[in-house]
């Protein structure tokens, strides 16, 4: 293993990430402030409880996942493209590292991005709502496996993209709306039937799920599913990620 | 000694089935500077680029330093120092810093003092903590030469590295390339400019349509295929040349004050004395003799020429 070359990947990748940090701090502050006066004091005062719990406080997971989601693809897709897009990917590709080494230093920076995301807003949360956390533990299990899967997600989105509306394209006509249909601000329960079975078929709703019974105690499917499915993402993209370095598609002529 | 890079039948196809390379076979030695000389498209970035890493060959073996490309990639990459021909540079990245990434993308841990010594080599050393994008284009071009070495590499592809500078900059990219010569580095240079393999190769390999045309000792190609012309101006122009001369394959120019003669260096007698002696008695007065050697660029075009026919 080169370690060495992990490094040097992380640490680059982290500058490109520390220096536009204002932009990457304010920006989550200000659209999760945005939801919670709109969906926490302007709907949410209209609805009671949703669970048990109180609106405000219901949607903060799903919020967070929302970001984390979102910015681990943004962050880990840009970080691959852009190389390939400038032309700089020949040094990675004539460099003695492996597959696992690349994904390693590039996945590892863009998670650490996205979790970076997902402690502020959880953060910027404590001060509209009263918010409890039951299970700690699975709560930083759900988001580290989150911020890992979605980074090897976009990290794919990344290589496959051959300009930068493609690279736009899966998370705004994909990602985004599997997102919000997961039950990022609704239980899945509030749903007619149909649209509940139709639902399940929604690998998000699996994480946001899981990721709400580490702060309730309460799902809408058994945790250990939520497990399983998020373990099921990540060993799928890490194949598919594995094909690519192997046959060299879309990076090796 | 084993060459240190040792290709034998390296072959390429691009998915769209045209062939770059057709089963190249050459021995670099350690320490010496190999131009790689041919038109566009000929194989010279394919060959390069199969080397490093960046493009996968079809068929063939190639070694660095005894590891195979492929199967032993890490030691043979690690070997390796590549100057691409494109300007490819993260804009807002600050000199130093990319220098140091690539060093430790190279699995070298980090070493200050070395880094500080290539950038001052290079004349980067002042300009360490600017962004790129802020740097002229030959800057850019020394940036990427920083990159290359910054990892200690034993093999260095220089793949067209004048392309596109003015003069003085050429000039000094090949006192940096003597430079590393000198340092033990061996080089393998893409050109297009003869006059640059001419003045810095220690042997030359001459590409074409995905085939090594010739391999040989830059002095020895000249000697065995250069030609050199005789110019003998007269005293009193002349209409044609004389009947007596006809024989000799010489040429007259338009104003008719100079025979011009073509001969083979290479030749046991390359019929000057016969010649001048005929002339003399031709009645010809000579006023002036020079004598030119034909230059690497046109051995390169006959080369290429006698290929095509």
């Amino acid at each position: 293993m080169n370690l060495t070359a992990i490094k040097a990947i992380y640490v680059f990748e982290m500058t490109r990430f520390f220096r536009t940090l204002l932009q990457s701090f304010i920006s989550p502050v200000i659209s999760t402030s945005l939801y919670f006066v709109v969906f926490g004091a302007a709907i949410g005062s209209r609805i009671d409880q949703v669970e048990g719990v109180s609106y405000g406080a219901f949607i903060v997971p799903g919020l967070v996942m929302l970001s984390v989601m979102t910015q681990a693809i943004s962050a880990a897709s840009f970080g691959i493209y852009f190389p390939k897009f400038i032309g700089t990917i020949f040094e990675l590709l004539s460099a003695p590292v492996n597959f696992l080494e690349i994904v390693v230093g590039y996945v590892g920076a863009a998670a650490t991005k996205a979790l970076f995301i997902g402690a502020v807003i959880l953060a910027t949360a404590t001060f509209f709502v009263d918010l409890q956390i039951q299970h700690p533990a699975a709560m930083v299990a759900f988001l580290l496996l989150t911020c890992m899967s979605f980074s090897l997600f976009g990290f794919i989105i990344g290589i496959w993209a051959k300009n930068f509306e493609q690279l736009q394209l899966v998370p705004l006509l994909i990602v985004t709306p599997l997102v919000f249909l997961g039950g990022s601000f609704y239980s899945i329960s509030m749903l007619p039937p149909v649209w509940q079975t139709i639902s399940f078929f929604n690998p998000v709703v699996y994480l946001v799920s899981g990721f709400r019974w580490s702060f309730f105690g309460q799902a809408d499917v058994p945790i250990a599913v939520s497990l399983l499915a998020i373990a099921g993402f990540t060993a799928l993209c890490l194949a598919i990620i594995w094909w690519i370095f192997r046959t060299g598609w879309r990076l090796r002529s | 000694m084993a060459p240190i890079v040792d290709i034998q039948g390296l072959s390429k196809v691009y998915d769209d089935g045209f062939q770059a390379l057709k089963g190249v076979d050459l021995a670099i030695e350690e320490g010496e500077i190999l131009a790689l000389l041919g038109p566009n498209g000929a194989g010279k970035t394919t060959l390069i680029s199969t080397l490093c890493g960046i493009t996968v060959p079809s068929g063939g073996t190639a070694r660095v330093g005894g590891h195979d490309i492929q199967t032993g990639f890490r030691e043979a990459r690690a070997m390796i120092g590549l100057v691409p021909q494109e300007v490819a540079l993260e804009p807002f990245e600050k000199v130093i810093k990319t220098v140091r990434f690539s060093r430790g993308l190279f699995g070298k841990s980090r070493d200050d003092a070395f880094i500080e010594k290539i950038l001052k080599q290079l004349s980067l050393w002042d300009k360490r903590d600017n962004q790129i994008k802020e740097l002229s284009g030959g800057m850019k071009r020394r940036v990427l030469i920083a990159k290359a070495l910054c990892h200690e590499p034993r093999v260095l592809f220089l793949d067209e590295p004048t392309a596109g500078v003015d003069v003085e900059l050429r000039r000094d990219m090949w006192e940096i390339v003597e430079g590393l010569r000198q340092s033990g580095v061996t080089i393998i240079l893409t050109t297009h400019y003869i006059e640059e393999a001419e003045a810095i190769a220690d042997r030359i390999a001459v590409i074409n349509k995905g085939e090594i045309l010739l391999v040989e000792k830059k002095a020895d190609l000249m000697t065995r295929m250069g030609r050199k012309t005789l110019r003998i101006e007269l005293a009193e122009p002349i209409d044609a040349v004389p009947d007596a001369l006809s024989d000799d394959d010489l040429e007259l120019t338009a104003d008719g004050g100079t025979l011009v003669y073509t001969y083979e260096t290479s030749a046991q007698r390359t019929g000057i004395t016969r010649l001048l002696q005929r002339l003399s008695e031709a009645g010809l007065v000579m006023r002036d003799l020079q004598t030119t050697q034909s230059s690497l660029e046109e051995i390169f075009v006959d080369l290429v020429k006698e290929e095509a026919v």
